[in-house]
């Protein structure tokens, strides 16, 4: 068993974690529940956090991988208990049924609209091909990540 | 609320509304991770985690069973098998005693339950699990239908849908064409995986905490296992993350293991299978294969129909029964038949148990519908859109169908002759016919189906579903309902519902976790019915409790009842207008009761299956939908370019929420259709069994251009909750105009004479197959 210490959303996490131990799991045992697991095959997404800024199912890393480094989940992503304009926009446009999916597929909007802040529906399409959605048919999540986009750009936030 | 806001005492109007496009009741709990699904509780100390040992074999006996490296095993606690079940070792939904919870002697599929481990950790469960050491003595096993012969077992009893003599009008038509489809079946992939949790408690006691569309039956389930009665057992639900019918009885097995667990330890037990086992273990849509033998005129109107459904249904009944009747209750589609029989043939076979699944067999009767449409037009050389038009179910005649209900609601023309021209069928249709003869190798097709959708339970009885409401001393209420969430909006439509009936800002209602404790014996969330039953049943609960307001403020303020009326956030007594809260407050302070249990039963419907007549359905859903596709002829690979939708959901409660389901609806029809296939091997393994290898619609795979409306003209002619319609299944089969458009791209190589007969899913392969076969031919 190793100590394993993470900054996730700014504050230190640290617990003990076996080796075989992934993000995910490491997460999930310390509260953090909005990460979900799917899949367990590094699949559909619903684990999707950032590591550093850049955008990974935590089902495909080891927990002690992270050791030091800055991980980004759900819970991180309003601040201040005020939404993020993505999240505003998933709640606004109905782009969530059960909403399993709705946590990875918020964190993979955030890492597309970091690196592209105008994209177009299709590159919007194709960045959300490694999340899963089964309700929505996808429609409203591509609309409110368009509107997020829209008003991030605008600097209305 | 608090009781310290002020009051509007001239409010227009609620907050939440029947008929106001309300956000779902968590969307902001799931935008922000704060929505617990059962496997984000907090465990209590003690919690204990089990897994099941699965069958390797696809039929076969146990010979011998030696789990003692499983029972040594890290952390492991206990290891249960069919000898530790201490009531009734079944969870047969139908009763049938054919559904073992663990595998006594025999193993009838590979995957099957043979035994379960509990140890501190989900990790040493599930690798205790690969320890046990199992001899089989392997038996013949039936996998593929196509193989079953005449006298092939059955796991339920027949059914035959029968009206005119088939026999001699099919002699008599000019034209006859017989032939067989091949209808693929379809994993649920539901995002959130089964899982349940139960707690121990005192006497013969347990809660569990189960991911099911069905708490009313795996209370049942749960108490016939333990032999404990069902006051003992108390299952509460208060979100899936998904359902779509994979919740409807395949919850009841890990419901069952986690409580028979719990209460053997005397700790709680949660049990969450990795999604390989979820997807081997767990029953999925059935696949069918449709015989037919269809009559008709040189004009294109069908004559007669000779119909055999057969389903691989896998080793035990489980819903079968229901699931194909109700393949054959949409055998006609929109269409009428003027003679026709149906005969369902639902298959034992060495697989999983197959169940339900959005559409329940429904979806499966209406493409060996549409295929005899396709037969027909390609045989004439028309539209087939022409001949789905000349058959289509009359108002005053031509409207019995093979169940002998009369079809008193045909809204199929209007939806259809709307749609032909807000998609512009007519001048596209023209268009892609100039494009592929321009266009050698991509070629276009394009196709426009309706749907006409059943709505009740067949099981007459299973149309009935309870409410509770309680509205507290500030004017808070707390709602409860039979109907569970799964993602479809439920929850916030019946809140909607109550709010309209006090006239309350819905903020005011609070929407609880489904319970059989608070309300009992209930139906499965499922039939599409959750808003017809449970927001009748909500209302029905609100009206008490409303007439016994309304009661005592004419005793209070002598005032007759007709000047009485709640408005927003008040109630018009008389001259004066008082709070809702304090009118409730006065009411409690003159000990008026003020809870209620709201009950309804749906009217006008009875069914007898033995004579295959009676009026199963209270009304039908309508819609149609308009696709067009190009595909690569050289490969077999397609786009679908654009689809138009127009639904009809009466007047819809909530039009936003409807239209999610319409879009969701219909993507996933179209990946049932299209990409997602099931590949059992010859030995009965299933080979995809994970979305690696099962290919689910990505955002990336939906039509260019997508198109939904709602029809503004919808009303219920039932008396509805407030006349609205059922919206969770008839959307999925608007999907089947992307298989028709693929049939059309490919009828174009051999200009449009051959039919295709594309099988479903029509994968790339298939597709060029099919293109393959009309080159030859044509």
């Amino acid at each position: 068993m190793d100590f394993v210490s993470i900054s996730v959303n700014g504050t230190e996490l640290a617990g003990p974690a076996e080796p075989r131990n992934l993000l995910v799991e490491f997460l999930r045992a310390n509260g953090l529940t909005g990460t979900h697991v799917g899949c367990d095959t590094s699949q559909c997404g619903a684990c999707n956090v950032l590591v550093d800024g850049k955008l990974i199912k935590s089902c495909t890393a080891f927990a002690v991988e992270l050791q030091g480094r800055s991980v980004t989940t759900i819970e991180g992503v309003a601040v201040g208990g005020a939404l993020h304009p993505i999240q505003r926009a998933f709640h606004d446009y109905h782009g969530l049924q059960c909403g399993f999916c709705t946590p990875g597929m918020i964190i993979a909007a955030l890492a597309l609209l970091q690196e592209n802040t105008k994209p177009t529906e299709d590159e919007i399409r194709a960045f959300l091909a490694g999340s899963i959605c089964r309700c929505t048919g996808y429609q409203n999540i591509v609309t409110a990540i368009q509107a997020a986009a829209e008003q991030m750009e605008s600097g209305n936030v | 609320m608090t009781r310290h806001e002020p009051l509007d005492l001239k409010k227009a109007e609620i907050s939440g509304g029947v008929a106001t496009d309300r956000r779902h009741d968590s969307a902001h709990k799931h935008v922000t991770g704060e929505a617990v699904y059962i496997d984000d509780m907090a465990e209590p100390a003690g919690t204990l985690h089990a897994y099941l040992g699965l069958s390797t074999v696809a039929h076969g006996i146990i010979k011998s069973m030696d789990l003692g490296a499983v029972a040594a095993a890290p952390g492991v606690v206990a290891v249960l098998t069919h000898e530790d079940v201490p009531g009734t070792n079944d969870i047969s939904p139908a009763g049938l005693d054919d559904e073992p919870i663990f595998a006594p002697d025999k193993v009838q599929f590979l995957g099957q339950p043979v035994f379960a481990v509990v140890a501190e950790t989900r990790e040493q469960a599930r690798r205790a699990c690969s320890l046990a050491r199992i001899e089989y003595e392997d038996l013949p096993a039936l996998i593929d239908i196509a193989e079953a012969g005449e006298d092939a077992r059955l796991v339920t009893k027949p059914l035959t849908l029968q009206r005119g003599s088939v026999g001699p009008a099919l002699q008599a038509a000019p034209r006859r064409i017989s032939g067989r489809m091949r209808v693929g079946g379809q994993d649920h992939f539901y995002l959130e995986g089964q899982i349940a949790f139960a707690m121990p408690g005192e006497d013969q006691d347990v809660t569990v905490h189960s991911s099911t569309q069905h708490p009313s039956e795996v209370q049942h389930m749960v108490a016939h296992a333990l032999g404990a009665p069902s006051h003992a057992v108390t299952v509460e639900v208060r979100r899936m993350g998904g359902g779509f019918g994979g919740k409807e009885t395949q919850a009841n097995l890990f419901a069952a293991v986690a409580a028979i667990a719990a209460k053997k330890t005397g700790r709680p037990v949660k049990i969450r299978p990795d999604r390989d086992d979820d997807m081997t273990a767990t029953g999925k849509r059935h696949d069918f294969l449709i015989d037919y033998d269809v009559g008709f005129d040189e004009e294109g109107r069908i004559l007669g129909v000779d119909f055999t459904y057969s389903a691989r249904c896998g080793f035990s009944a489980d819903l079968s029964g229901p699931v194909t009747d109700r393949a054959l209750f949409h055998c006609d589609n929109t269409y009428y038949y003027p003679s026709v029989r149906a005969i369902s043939r639902p298959l034992y076979t060495n697989t999983v148990s197959n169940t339900a699944f959005r559409g329940f067999g429904g979806p499966q009767g209406m493409l060996g519908a549409e295929r005899i449409i396709d037969e027909v037009a390609f045989a004439l050389g028309r539209d087939p859109l022409e001949i789905r038009k000349r058959n289509l179910y009359g108002e005053t005649d031509r409207n019995v169908t093979p169940y002998h209900q009369t079809v008193e609601d045909s809204e199929a023309a209007r939806v259809i002759e709307e749609l032909e021209i807000s998609a512009g069928y007519a001048d596209r249709r023209r268009e892609i016919a100039e494009f592929n003869e321009r266009s050698p190798i991509v070629k276009r097709g394009i196709a426009l189906t309706p749907v006409k959708f059943g709505i009740s339970f067949t099981a007459t009885h299973f149309n009935q579903a309870g409410a509770l409401v309680h509205v507290y001393t500030d004017g808070s209420i707390h709602l409860n309902h039979g109907g569970t969430e799964m993602g479809q909006g439920l929850y916030v439509k019946v809140a909607q519902i109550v709010a309209e009936e006090f006239q309350v800002d819905i903020e005011q209602v609070k929407i609880t976790a489904t319970t059989t404790g608070k309300v009992p014996n209930t139906s499965a969330t499922a039939a599409s019915s959750g808003s017809d039953l449970n927001g009748m049943a909500a209302q029905n609960a609100a009206r008490q409790i409303k007439d016994r307001l309304i009661d005592f403020a004419t005793g209070q303020y002598e005032v007759p009842k007709e000047q009485i009326e709640f408005l927003p956030g008040r109630v018009r007594v008389g001259n004066q207008e008082i709070p809702f809260a304090e009118l409730v407050r006065q009411a409690y302070m003159a000990r008026i009761q003020l809870s209620a249990a709201g009950f309804y039963k749906t009217p006008k419907i009875h069914w007898n299956r033995d004579k295959g007549k009676g009026r199963p359905f209270y009304y039908f859903a309508y819609g149609a939908a308009c696709s067009e596709v190009s595909v690569d002829t050289l490969t077999g690979e397609y786009v679908v370019e654009r689809t138009d939708i127009l639904h009809e959901t009466g007047r819809s409660l909530n039009r936003a929420i409807d239209i999610g389901q319409i879009e969701g609806g219909f993507i996933q029809g179209m990946g049932w259709l299209t990409t997602e296939e099931l590949v059992w091997d010859d030995k009965g393994r299933l080979r995809t069994h994970a979305p690696s290898t099962y290919k689910i619609p990505l955002a990336s795979d939906r039509p260019k251009i997508f198109n939904v409306e709602l029809a503004d003209w919808g009303e219920n002619r039932e008396k509805t909750v407030h006349r609205s319609k059922a919206v969770g299944e008839p959307p999925f089969m608007l999907a089947m105009s992307v298989l028709h458009a693929l049939s059309d791209a490919v009828a174009s190589v051999a200009g449009h004479k051959i039919c295709p007969r594309l099988d479903a899913p029509a994968t790339p392969e298939r597709v060029l197959m099919a293109v393959e076969r009309l080159r030859a031919e044509g």
